[in-house]
């Protein structure tokens, strides 16, 4: 007998699809799981497979042209010379979705009540003499709007990554059972599946350190109380580069160029005491002395050891220090006075390749500075020519209640100044 | 090894265990002159005397109560109820009393005493004496309940059960007295608890204990030429209840069907499901569906009973409905 076939839903949010190509002629054969048609959703164009084995009677929508989900798309019959009388067919299809107990794509989103929870329907007629004997018999209400499926069912599409909605259930009443998901999945299905099974990997619940609650919370309400604001600049390390190297060989010890910057911002600090500095609420502390928090990173998480006095150390000092208190981090060995009084910090992820990155305040502090790596750059020179030059960018953020833009720039005018002219320092 | 019936093998589990250990005594109606209504007790009385196989008045609260006594003194009584139609008399002395004693002294007072005999529907005996009780009797704590269907289980299970210390329920069916099957020549125990695969199949899980297991066999011969692979598991116990066993076949399987003799509602099969589903959603390809006896008296009249008790032909439809077929 001819039948309507509809514009299927291929997706969760398609709402009509598009004829792209019938990929069948009039009067020809079709299996079931053959392609039919090609149906552009709102995401992509898919071959839509026929959900039945028939002959095509009649095309009812034109390429190029997008229909409702539900709506009619083409006669299928089930014989090559059929006759349908196709008005009839179509007044047929419609009234069969107005009737209450149909249940068909286009009106599932409508949820009818359920029939046996509705007590002003009076039965059927016809039903009537259908004896009511069991004492336990009772019947779960219909719910022709949910995709049924066995449990079974609904863990092997999770698993295959079979969507649900996308099947027909060969189990009683529509239900997806267990052998529409392997077939599915193996691409036997009637309706469009993914080509291939995906196999899920495992969720992994990591419970959290004390340290990772600590850098959550400190981190959350520094990011949630400063306001932060970013400046950018970018270091010709010649010069710093050469001075490393050659006080490394006179001290016999090695320098970083971490270090340098510690020794160089330390004293830029001096010279721009609002930098080294903290909000405290009705006031700002202009922080005495300069002390750097270094930020190390463990397995764990992230702590930032502090280098006290740095303004006051020396290079070999500073590099010494720096290195004990990294040893100690990774070691676990730091003390709680370890952690505090830092007045400003330092964080370099230079050695990991990242060319710049913007950090989140250490607070109480109210900037801190955010170290890339040294790369060769082809820089244009004072004359015009180019010449290769290795580059370091630093990201200062500021606590904007502490810090303005122009006292933040002054500050990296400074710092820069300093590690490109380190003899600048000696001023 | 010897082929024998139930009969015998229920005989012979206690003769042994009365060889054993002295403190066992057999009390019901019938059981040392007439050889038991059903024959079970057959030359018990002529080996071991009128002290040990006592004939009782027809007064199920007496003896079972004088069981509960004498075990509290120490003896480890038999107790055949000619039928548990006739055993709810002693329903006061087996709750209130066998399964509560060692609660209520403060464990002072095990009661090792076993009370046994047929359950369920035999033929034509109409309503008053056609009822299966095990869902009444696992309802209780402080009993164990078991209910086999071979010869095998019912001797190693009726001699496990004699030398349990507490109060066990061991339900026999007058149809299943003359069914035979193999029985080792040695000696055997079998553990009250444990369950057993009595056909392996891979398609679906058919549970049944007690009578209703031979149905369950000839289910899945019928099944097995529709390409149908039937996995028969038999609790043999059921309280405690073996759900290890039940949920790995669920597992492999997917689909179970519960057979079983009693009332549907509340049933042994009841829970065996509600601990399926709680367990095993993730597992089940179709609802765990179970057959029943119809709610209902069970009549006299041999047409209508055979209406209302389960069978054969509701079992094998229950299985397809299950497989979808």
């Amino acid at each position: 007998m001819a039948q309507v076939l509809t514009m299927p839903k291929l997706s969760d949010t398609m709402e009509e699809g598009g004829v792209a190509q019938w990929l069948k002629e009039d009067g020809e054969k079709i299996k079931a799981g053959e392609s039919l048609v090609e149906i552009e959703t709102d995401k992509a164009t898919m071959e839509y497979p026929s959900p039945e084995t028939g002959y095509i009677l009649k095309k009812l929508v034109n390429p190029g042209t997008a229909v409702a989900i539900g709506a009619p798309l083409l006669i299928l019959g089930s014989s090559k010379d059929e006759s349908f009388d196709l008005d009839e067919l179509l007044k047929k299809f419609a009234q069969s979705l107005s009737a209450p107990s149909h249940s068909s794509e286009a009106s599932r989103d409508q949820k009818p009540a359920p029939a046996a929870l509705d007590l002003t329907q009076s039965a059927p007629a016809s039903s009537s003499r259908e004896p009511q004997t069991l004492v336990y018999g009772g019947t779960a209400p219909e719910d022709s709007g949910r995709i049924k499926a066995s449990p079974l069912a609904k863990k092997l599409a999770k698993e295959q990554g079979v969507t649900l909605s996308q099947l027909k259930g060969s189990g009683p009443g529509g239900r997806i059972i267990a052998k529409d998901i392997s077939n599915a999945s193996s691409g036997h299905s009637g309706a469009p599946s993914p080509r291939r099974a995906i196999v899920l990997g495992q969720n992994k619940e990591v419970p959290l350190s004390l340290m990772r609650k600590t850098i959550a919370k400190r981190l959350t309400s520094a990011k949630n109380d400063a306001p932060h604001f970013y400046l950018k600049r970018t270091i010709d390390m010649t010069a710093a580069l050469v001075l490393k190297e050659e006080i490394s060989k006179s001290l016999g010890q090695k320098i970083s160029i971490n270090d340098l910057i510690i020794y160089a911002t330390s004293r830029a600090l001096l010279q721009h005491p609002r930098v080294n500095a903290s909000w405290a609420d009705n006031k700002i502390i202009e922080w005495g002395d300069v002390h750097i928090a270094i930020a190390v990173a463990l397995e764990a998480g992230l702590v930032t050891p502090v280098i006290r006095h740095t303004d006051q150390l020396g290079l070999a000092a500073i590099a010494q220090e720096s290195r004990q208190l990294a040893m100690s981090a990774k070691n676990e060995k730091l003390k709680n006075e370890d952690y505090q009084g830092g007045t400003f910090t330092i964080s370099n992820l230079g050695m990991l390749g990242i060319e710049e990155f913007t950090a989140i305040i250490n607070p109480p502090q109210a900037a801190i500075l955010a170290v890339g790596t040294i790369r060769k750059e082809a820089v244009f020179d004072a004359q015009g020519s180019l010449k290769a030059c290795d580059r370091m960018t630093i990201v200062m953020s500021c606590d904007h209640r502490v810090v303005d833009g122009a006292v933040g720039a002054e500050f990296l005018k400074t710092l820069v100044s300093y590690l490109e002219k380190p003899y600048l320092m000696l001023a | 090894m010897a082929i024998m019936t139930i009969r015998e093998a229920l005989n012979q589990a206690m003769a042994e265990e009365m060889r054993r250990d002295t403190s066992i005594f057999l009390m019901g109606e019938e059981v040392a002159e007439y050889d038991g209504a059903y024959k079970v007790t057959k030359g018990l009385l002529k080996e071991f005397g009128p002290e040990r196989v006592i004939d009782s008045p027809i007064s199920e609260g007496g003896f079972a109560g004088l069981a509960v006594g004498a075990a509290m003194a120490g003896l480890r009584p038999i107790i055949e109820m000619m039928t548990w139609n006739f055993g709810i008399q002693a329903f006061d002395q087996i709750i209130n009393h066998a399964a509560k004693m060692l609660y209520m002294s403060g464990g002072q007072f095990p009661i090792p005493a076993v009370f046994r005999g047929p359950n369920g529907a035999a033929h034509m005996l109409s309503s008053q004496h056609s009822q299966a009780y095990e869902a009444m009797l696992t309802n209780v704590p402080g009993l164990k309940v078991v209910s086999p269907g071979t010869p095998y289980d019912c001797k190693g299970l009726l001699k496990a059960s004699i030398r349990d210390n507490n109060p066990v329920i061991f339900l026999e069916s007058e149809m299943m007295y003359g069914f035979k099957g193999e029985v080792p020549d040695e000696e055997y125990l079998i553990p009250i608890g444990k369950g057993d695969i009595k056909r392996a199949g891979s398609d679906i899980t058919l549970i049944a204990w007690n009578k209703r297991l031979q149905d369950a066999l000839k289910t899945a011969d019928i099944l097995e030429k529709e390409g149908i692979s039937v996995e028969v598991i038999d609790p043999r116990t059921l309280l405690p209840l073996d759900e290890e066993l039940i949920f790995a076949s669920v597992s492999k399987t997917h689909r179970v069907v519960i057979y079983e003799e009693a009332y549907g509602f509340a049933s042994v099969g009841a829970q065996i499901s509600d601990r399926i589903q709680k367990e095993c959603f993730d597992q089940l390809d179709a609802p765990v569906t179970r057959v029943t006896q119809e709610f209902c008296h069970v009549p006299y009249n041999e047409h209508l009973e055979s209406l209302i008790l389960p069978d054969i032909s509701r079992c094998v439809a229950a299985v397809k409905e299950v497989m979808y077929l």
